[in-house]
C-alpha cells in the first residue's frame, strides 16, 4: 500500500472517528463506546501525523506538496477534538473552560457585539499604534545611523526599556490621553517604538563590509548608500520588528483597556465578562484576537516573502 | 610642543576615551531627556487647579514641580515618593500573628511580585527546555507542535490572564500560584523557540563528526547541542525574565489584588495618586533591570568559562 | 599618448594602531605605475598588498608620504569615479538581477536610463554571461558570480582597474579560463589595470611588470618586467622565460618572507 493510500486512509478514518466520538459525546454517551472511540480517532490521526512526518517535503503527491500545513492542521484539529470531547464528556463547568462548540456558538449570537469591540481594539488603536510606533522607531534609527553619538547614547536606553514591563504606563496614558482609543493607541506606539528602533538600527548594519566599501568605491552619499545597499539589506531584520510589533500591539490595546475604557473594546469586554463569569463570551472574545493576531502576522509574512525573496531563510522554503 | 598644547592634548584624549564608548553618550542622552522631562512638567500639568494662581514662569514652574497630583510628576518627586515608601517605612511590623513584612512599604510589594514571578520563570524556562529538547529530538513533534507555538505567539496572551486568575480562583487556588501560571505561560514560549533554534545551531560538519565518533543522540545532545545553545539560551532568558514579570503584575490587575507592584498600579490609578503609580512603575523598571543583568553576568560568566572571545577584542 | 603616471607613490607608510601596539602594514613604499600597465602586487598574507590597493582606491589613509592618482590625490579619484574595484568576493547585492547589480554603479552615478541596459548587456557579453541577465547571484557559480563583478566594474568604463585577488575563491580550472578572458579584456580595452595575487603563474601570466612585496612592514622587494608579450596563451606557462621570470620572483618572496611570522 502506497504512502499515499495509507495517509488518506488514516485521515479519512481518524477524521470520521472523531466526529463520531464528538456526535456520541454530546448526545450523553461518554461512557464505554464513546472513550473507545474517542481514544481511537486521536490514535489514529496521531498515527497519521508521524507517518506524515516521514515524508520528504515537496515529494511527488497531494501529501508532499501540503506537508507542513498538512500536519499541523491534522494536529490543531486533533486537539480541537480532545478539547470538545473531555470538557463535554467530563463535564467541566462552562464557567471554568468552555467547549469550542460553545465558543463557536457565543462569536456567532454575540457577532453585533464582538464587532464592535474588534473595531474599537484593533482598527483604532492596535493598527494606528502599530503604525505609528513602527515609523517612529524607523526614523529615530536613521537619525542615529546618521549621527553616531546618538546611537551610542540611545541603544543601551533602548534595549534597557525594551525589558521593562511597559505595560505599567497604561494608567498613566489613561490619564494623559483620556479613556478612549487614543490611550490605547498611545500604549501600542510605546511598546513597538523600542523594537522597531533596536531592530533597525541592527538591520542597518547587516551589510557587509566588502559591499559598503563598493559603495564607498563609487563615491556614493549616505543617503545613496541607504538606499541602494543598507535599507534593503536590513529589510530582514526590520520584518522581525514589524511581526513582534503586530503581537505587541495587539496584547498593548487589549491589557491597556483593562485599565479603563469607554464600554467598548476586547479588553473590555474581557474583562468584565470575567466579574460575570461569562467565560464562554471571554473566549469568544480570545479567538476573535486570536485569528486577528495571526491574520496580522500572516501578512506581514507574506509581505516579507515577497520584499526578502533573497535572503536565503525565505530561499530554502522555495528549493 | 608648548605645555599648553600638551594640556589641552591630554584633556581631548580623556574626553575622546570617555565619549568613544557607551558611557558618555548614553550619561548625554539620559541628561538630554532629563531637561526634556522637568521642561514638559508646566506644560502637561497646567490644566491643574494649584497652578491657576501663579504668575511668572519661574514662580509656576516651581509650582509644576512640587503638585500634589500633577498629571506629569516631576523626576525628584518620584524618587521622594519611592524613598519614603521604601527606606522611611519601616519593613516589618509587629501584629498578633507576629512579625510580618509592612503592606505599607513598597518593597513589600516588590517582592510578592518578584516572588511570582521567580516561580513562574523556574516553571516556564524547565517547561520550554524540555520542550525544545523534545521537538529536537522527535520529528513529527516539530512539524505538528512547532508551528502552533510559533503561532500561538501571535495570540494576545496577555488577554487570556483574567481567565486563568478567575478559572483558578473558582476552584479554590489563589494568590502566589495564578499568578506564577501567568508567568510561566508567557515565559516558556521565548525559551522553546530559542532553545529550538539554538539545539539545531551546531552546523553540518559539526554534526558529522559527532557521527564519525558513532556517539548516541544523548551524547550529541550533551557534549554537542547543549554548548552550542548557551548563546540562545541566555538571550531567550533575557526575555523570558522580563515578560515573567510582566505576566505577574498583569495576574495581579483582573481580581484587584491587595499585594504586589500591580496592585500599587491599580490603586494609584482608582484613587488618582499618580506619583505612586509612577513610583511602582520605576520599581518595577528597577526589578526588570536588576533581573536581567543578574543573568547578563551569568551569561559572562559561562562565556568566560566557555572560552568566549570577549568583545572588542582584536583577532 | 599621455605622460600622467596612473598611480605615482612617494615614500608611501601607513601604520594602524591595534590593541597589541602600531601595527606597521606599509612602510616607505615608491611606486610609480604607467597608463595602460598591468601590473600585479604580489607577497604573502599580510604584506600590505591589499592595504596598498585600498590606498590607491581611498578606503585607507596613509599616515605619511605622498600618493597620487591620474594626477589627483585618490580621493578625488574616487569621488570622480575614475576606477572600478573588483574585490574578493562578488559582493553582488543579492535583491538584484545580475544585469541590475551591473547597472548599480550607472544608477549611482546618475547615468541617463537609456544607458542602463545596453552597457549591462555590452558588459555581461564581454565576460560571457549574455543569456544570464535576469538571474539572481544564487542561481550563479561563484565563477560566474565573479565575472559579474567584474562587468560590474567595467560597466561605467573607468581607465583604471584596481583586482583584489578576484580569482582567489575558484578552482584552478576556472581561474585558467578566467585568466585567459581577462587578459583578452585588457587587450580590447587597454586599461591600466593593478591586480593583487598571491599565484606566481598568475603574477606572471597576466602582468607587464611584477611588484613583489614583503610582510610586515610591507615593503617592496622587487619590481621584475614581465616582457612575455601580448597575445599571450596559458601554453606560455611551461615556456623557458615564463619558468625564469617565475623563479625571480619566488627568490624575491623567499628573500622577503620571514618564517618567524
Amino acid at each position: 500500500m502506497s504512502k499515499s493510500t495509507l495517509l488518506t486512509c488514516l485521515l479519512g478514518a481518524g477524521i470520521a472517528l472523531a466526529l463520531l466520538a464528538t456526535v456520541m459525546v454530546h448526545g450523553g454517551d461518554f461512557a464505554g463506546a464513546g472513550v473507545v472511540i474517542a481514544i481511537a480517532a486521536w490514535l489514529v490521526l496521531w498515527l497519521a501525523c508521524s507517518i506524515w512526518s516521514g515524508v520528504p517535503q515537496n515529494a511527488g503527491g497531494w501529501f508532499g506538496r501540503i506537508r507542513d500545513v498538512g500536519i499541523m492542521l491534522t494536529f490543531g484539529i486533533t486537539l480541537i477534538f480532545l478539547w470538545e470531547i473531555l470538557c463535554i464528556g467530563f463535564g467541566v463547568p462552562a464557567v471554568l473552560l468552555p467547549a469550542p462548540s460553545l465558543i463557536g456558538a457565543r462569536v456567532a449570537s454575540s457577532y453585533p457585539l464582538i464587532a464592535g469591540d474588534f473595531v474599537q481594539t484593533v482598527i483604532r488603536a492596535a493598527i494606528p499604534g502599530w503604525a505609528i510606533g513602527s515609523l517612529a522607531g524607523f526614523l529615530t534609527a536613521l537619525l542615529c545611523d546618521r549621527c553616531d553619538f546618538l546611537r551610542r547614547g540611545l541603544l543601551p536606553i533602548g534595549n534597557l526599556v525594551s525589558a521593562l514591563p511597559m505595560i505599567g504606563l497604561a494608567p498613566i496614558l489613561v490619564m494623559w490621553f483620556g479613556f478612549d482609543w487614543q490611550s490605547k493607541a498611545a500604549m501600542v506606539v510605546v511598546m513597538t517604538f523600542f523594537p522597531m528602533l533596536v531592530n533597525t538600527i541592527a538591520g542597518l548594519g547587516e551589510a557587509g563590509a566588502i559591499e559598503r566599501d563598493l559603495m564607498r568605491s563609487y563615491g556614493a552619499s549616505w543617503s545613496e548608500t541607504l538606499l541602494a545597499l543598507r535599507l534593503p539589506a536590513a529589510m530582514p531584520m526590520i520584518f522581525n520588528a514589524l511581526k513582534i510589533n503586530s503581537t505587541l500591539a495587539l496584547i498593548g490595546a487589549i491589557v491597556a483597556e483593562f485599565f479603563g475604557t469607554p464600554l467598548v473594546g476586547l479588553g473590555f469586554r474581557i474583562s468584565t465578562e470575567v466579574g460575570r463569569m461569562a467565560l464562554d463570551t471571554v473566549w469568544a472574545c480570545i479567538a476573535v484576537a486570536a485569528v486577528t493576531g495571526s491574520a496580522f502576522y500572516g501578512v506581514l509574512v507574506l509581505a516579507e516573502r515577497r520584499v526578502t525573496f533573497w535572503h536565503p531563510s525565505i530561499r530554502q522554503r522555495t528549493q | 610642543m608648548t605645555t599648553n598644547a600638551n594640556a589641552s592634548r591630554r584633556t581631548s584624549h580623556i574626553r575622546t576615551r570617555l565619549m568613544a564608548g557607551s558611557l558618555g553618550p548614553v550619561t548625554v542622552v539620559s541628561f538630554v531627556l532629563l531637561i526634556i522631562w522637568y521642561s514638559a512638567c508646566l506644560p502637561m500639568n497646567s490644566g491643574l487647579p494649584n497652578l491657576e494662581n501663579v504668575t511668572g514662569l519661574a514662580d509656576r514652574y516651581l509650582a509644576a514641580w512640587n503638585l500634589e497630583r500633577p498629571v506629569l510628576p516631576a523626576p525628584h518627586q518620584i524618587i521622594e515618593d519611592i524613598y519614603r515608601t521604601t527606606i522611611a517605612t519601616p519593613l516589618l511590623r509587629e501584629t498578633a500573628d507576629g512579625t510580618v513584612l509592612n503592606a505599607r512599604n513598597l518593597l513589600y510589594h516588590a517582592w510578592i511580585t518578584l516572588t511570582a514571578t521567580l516561580v513562574g520563570f523556574a516553571i516556564g524556562v524547565s517547561l520550554g527546555i524540555a520542550l525544545a529538547i523534545a521537538i529536537v529530538n522527535i520529528a513529527s513533534l516539530r512539524l505538528s507542535l512547532m508551528p502552533w507555538i510559533v503561532a500561538s505567539q501571535t495570540i494576545p496572551i496577555l488577554a487570556i490572564a483574567p481567565i486563568i486568575i478567575v478559572a483558578l480562583g473558582s476552584i479554590g487556588i489563589t494568590g502566589l500560584l495564578p499568578k506564577s501560571i501567568i508567568s510561566a505561560y508567557l515565559s516558556f514560549f521565548p525559551v522553546t523557540i530559542g532553545m529550538v533554534k539554538g539545539f539545531n545551531s551546531p552546523d553540518l560538519l559539526q554534526l558529522n563528526l559527532m557521527q564519525t565518533y558513532s556517539a548516541s543522540r544523548t551524547v550529541t545532545f550533551t557534549k554537542l547541542r547543549w554548548p552550542a545553545a548557551t548563546q540562545m539560551l541566555f538571550a531567550s532568558l533575557k526575555v523570558s525574565i522580563s515578560i515573567s514579570l510582566v505576566g505577574a503584575i498583569v495576574g495581579e490587575l483582573p481580581t484587584g489584588a491587595q499585594a504586589g507592584i500591580g496592585s500599587r498600579l491599580l490603586s494609584g490609578s482608582y484613587y488618582g495618586q499618580t506619583v505612586q503609580i509612577w513610583s511602582a512603575l520605576v520599581l518595577a523598571a528597577a526589578l526588570a533591570a536588576i533581573l536581567v543583568a543578574i543573568i547578563g553576568a551569568a551569561e559572562r560568566a559561562t562565556q568566560r568559562a566557555m572560552g568566549v572571545k570577549p568583545e572588542g577584542y582584536a583577532p | 599618448m599621455t605622460s600622467i603616471p596612473a598611480v605615482e607613490i612617494q615614500d608611501l607608510s601607513l601604520t594602524f594602531e591595534s590593541a597589541e601596539g602600531p601595527v606597521y602594514a606599509l612602510s616607505k613604499v615608491d611606486l610609480a605605475v604607467k597608463q595602460g600597465e598591468f601590473i600585479s602586487f604580489i607577497g604573502p598574507s599580510g604584506c600590505g598588498k591589499t592595504t596598498l590597493l585600498r590606498v590607491i582606491a581611498d578606503l585607507e589613509k596613509p599616515t605619511s608620504g605622498s600618493i597620487k592618482v591620474n594626477g589627483v590625490s585618490p580621493e578625488e579619484a574616487r569621488l570622480g569615479r575614475q576606477y572600478g574595484y573588483v574585490f574578493q568576493a562578488p559582493a553582488l547585492y543579492p535583491w538584484r538581477t545580475a544585469e541590475r547589480n551591473v547597472m548599480l554603479p550607472l544608477e549611482v552615478f546618475g547615468y541617463p536610463k537609456s544607458e542602463h541596459q545596453r552597457r549591462a548587456k555590452k558588459y555581461l557579453s564581454m565576460v560571457n554571461l549574455s543569456g544570464f541577465e535576469k538571474k539572481f547571484p544564487w542561481q550563479l557559480s561563484g565563477g560566474m558570480q565573479q565575472r559579474v563583478s567584474i562587468a560590474r566594474a567595467l560597466a561605467f568604463e573607468p581607465a583604471l582597474l584596481l583586482m583584489d585577488e578576484p580569482f582567489g575563491a575558484l578552482d584552478e580550472i576556472v581561474r585558467d579560463r578566467l585568466n585567459e578572458q581577462l587578459l583578452k579584456l585588457w587587450a580590447e580595452t587597454r586599461k591600466t589595470v593593478i591586480f593583487v595575487t598571491h599565484s606566481i603563474p598568475e603574477a606572471v601570466f597576466l602582468s607587464t611588470r611584477i611588484v613583489v612585496m614583503s610582510p610586515r612592514p610591507g615593503r617592496i622587494i622587487d619590481i621584475v618586467d614581465c616582457d612575455l608579450g601580448s597575445n599571450r596563451t596559458l601554453d606560455i606557462r611551461e615556456t623557458p622565460k615564463f619558468l625564469e621570470i617565475a623563479h625571480r620572483v619566488r627568490e624575491g618572496l623567499r628573500a622577503g618572507h620571514s618564517y618567524d611570522d
